[in-house]
């Protein structure tokens, strides 16, 4: 499924999205003066009646949102993952608590946003977003995985948080491979049974990247592209567990993000070896984006030496 | 630190503005119009209106300087790199790894640098915890705290706004950078801030209007805010992106590097 055409960022796919639903008159969007950002402001150009500009005012922009919500209208607000945070109490109490639909995204997200530095950096959104009873927590992997899912929000019954991020990685799915993406099912790109390699958003590249690698070794790993972070696919992770060696991969702290919720079902259902790959417990800093994720070991290679770790043991 | 005449501060400004189109051509990212707004109201408390000790930024009974529009961080470092906090090789690494100077101000990377901004809306609140520690202390230093006009939409802003005159708080002035321009668009566009004087005014605090680019008024109001008895907001009237045609009263400008072309015209014009 790697296309090599045109790249694209996730946060790109999300504008795409809004643009594909428009016609339905419920659809309103918000935003908090950073639209030319997470790529609202499409929308906002086409549709400015049913777009809202609330400065930069996070909180009041959620729940801005929820009042709009009980009336019958379908919000789509965005600012970057990392003032989605501000708004988490918002969120959580005049949102997920009062049962109204809301979608949240957070663009930039990760150390993948780069030289804006560490109070830019959301490695943390994941992780408490999919605390919220009943919220589901996107983090898609490529402009049209974002695009597809976004727009299978519309239809969604629970609020939600999208994680999308500001700059531009390869072609996971084409166009039709990513309208056939659900949420809550994962996708599986590559068959393997030597090991699984279970990934979201940037790291499902590198997780590729990886698998050809050991591939050459005669090493076979199953890469699965866990796009929704909650409610997780249970089926996926116990395929993935069934390889008996399993690296989780993500641009986020492995405190609360994927592999503590795929370690947390395994835990409960079907103890497996697992490592994680993801930001430990630390602040990042400015730099390339490049040279941010090796310096935390976000990385191709060291999704490598994990599966190698677990193998040899 | 004190330079002898207003003279000597526009130059110093000048130097900055500079450096500020420097390192934001060199890092190929960054703000430079919001930097440019703020810098001589930046040049002239670090020229002459607070107190600190340049050999040592860490003095415990120094003003305090809270840059709470955190994006503006070359202003910051230039002004910095004109008391000999910094050098010319420090700011060369903004934004670049393993640099001191950080895409945000950051009190861990920087020393001088008093909060870690970057989030919007925070430096207020700062700046009262600080006032109210110099209080505490019995000393008499004072906390400046630079705001943007696009950032006082944040709620958290008036908290402190509110919380500052009822506190009895005078050792600290808020400036309000009135660029008129914020991320997406004009202010005015996005979400109109109302008559901000009026709004500080409301809360109980003094209120001084002036040209955030004209220093005799920059460094009578900051004068006069220091011996005030009561709290003062300074509502500078500013132009987003000033010194460099091109970047003046221009959105596109908010976090945008300059190309060479344009990074040339610059440094000409700044001449
Ligand atoms: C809480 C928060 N929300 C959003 C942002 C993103 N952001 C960075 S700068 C900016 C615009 C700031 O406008 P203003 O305060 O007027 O600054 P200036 O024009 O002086 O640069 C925004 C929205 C942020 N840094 N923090």
């Amino acid at each position: 499924m790697t296309g090599h055409s045109e790249p694209g960022a996730s946060r790109d796919g999300y504008g795409d999205a809004l643009l594909d639903i428009a016609s339905d008159e419920r659809v309103v969007v918000l935003e908090a003066d950073l639209g030319k950002s997470t790529k609202s402001c499409h929308f906002r150009a086409e549709y400015p009646d049913r777009t809202f500009c609330l400065g930069i005012a996070e909180q009041n922009m959620a729940i801005v949102g929820a009042g709009l919500a009980e009336a019958g209208r379908v919000p789509f607000a965005s600012t970057f993952a990392i003032f989605s945070e501000r708004a988490f109490e918002q969120f959580r109490n005049g949102i997920a608590r009062t049962g109204l639909i809301v979608h949240l995204c957070g663009s930039h997200g990760g150390m993948h946003t780069g030289p804006d530095g560490s109070s830019a950096q959301s490695t943390e959104d994941i992780g408490i977003f999919r605390t919220l009873p009943g919220v589901t927590v996107l983090h898609p992997s490529d402009r049209n995985s974002a695009r597809s899912l976004t727009v299978k929000l519309l239809e969604h019954r629970s609020p939600s948080y999208t994680r999308t991020v500001r700059n531009k990685t390869a072609e996971i799915y084409s166009e039709l491979e990513a309208k056939n993406l659900e949420i809550g099912k994962a996708a599986i790109l590559r068959k393997g049974t030597d090991a699984a390699i279970i990934a979201c958003g940037v790291m499902v590249e590198q997780a590729l990247i990886a698998a050809d690698a050991l591939s050459e070794g005669g090493v076979e790993v199953m890469v699965i592209d866990m796009h929704t972070i909650k409610p997780l696919d249970l089926d996926a992770v116990l395929m993935a567990s069934e390889t008996g060696a399993i690296v989780t991969a993500e641009d986020h702290s492995v405190i609360g993000g994927l592999g503590s919720a795929v370690a947390e079902v395994l835990a409960e259902t079907s103890p497996t070896m697992m490592r994680m790959v993801g930001v430990r417990d630390e602040f990042g800093e400015s730099g390339s984006p490049t040279e941010i994720m090796t310096k935390m070991g976000l990385t191709s290679d060291e999704i490598i030496r994990r599966v190698n770790q677990m193998l040899t043991k | 630190m004190t330079y002898g005449n207003l003279s000597d501060l526009e130059e110093s400004a000048k130097r900055c503005r500079r450096r500020i189109i420097d390192m934001v051509y060199t890092a190929q990212s960054g703000h430079p119009g919001g930097s440019l707004s703020c810098i001589d109201i930046l040049a002239a408390l670090y020229g002459k209106t607070m107190r600190f000790d340049p050999h040592n930024p860490d003095w415990h009974d120094r003003d305090r300087f809270i840059m709470s529009k955190g994006h503006a961080s070359p202003a910051v470092y230039s002004v910095l790199r004109e008391i000999g906090v910094l050098s010319d090789e420090d700011l060369s690494g903004f934004r670049s790894m393993g640099s001191v100077c950080q895409g945000h101000v950051d009190r861990k990377w920087t020393r001088g640098v008093d909060f870690s901004a970057g989030s919007l809306g925070m430096g207020l609140s700062f700046g009262l915890g600080s006032a109210l520690a110099a209080r505490l202390d019995g000393s008499d230093r004072h906390t400046w705290v630079l705001l943007g006009d696009g950032e006082i939409q944040e709620g958290q802003v008036w908290e402190a706004a509110m919380a500052v005159p009822h506190l009895d708080v005078v050792n600290i002035t808020a400036i309000v950078d009135r660029n008129r321009i914020q991320n997406d668009n004009f202010v005015s566009e996005q979400m109109g801030v109302g008559d901000v004087s009026a709004k500080f005014a409301s809360f109980g605090w003094n209120i001084i209007e002036i040209d955030g680019h004209h220093m005799p008024s920059i460094v009578n109001a900051l004068d006069r805010s220091r011996e005030s008895s009561v709290p003062t907001a300074i509502v500078a009237a500013t132009v987003k992106g000033k010194g460099v045609s091109f970047m003046e009263d221009n959105p596109a400008f908010h976090g945008a590097a300059p190309n060479k072309t344009q990074y040339v015209t610059a440094m000409e014009e700044l001449r």
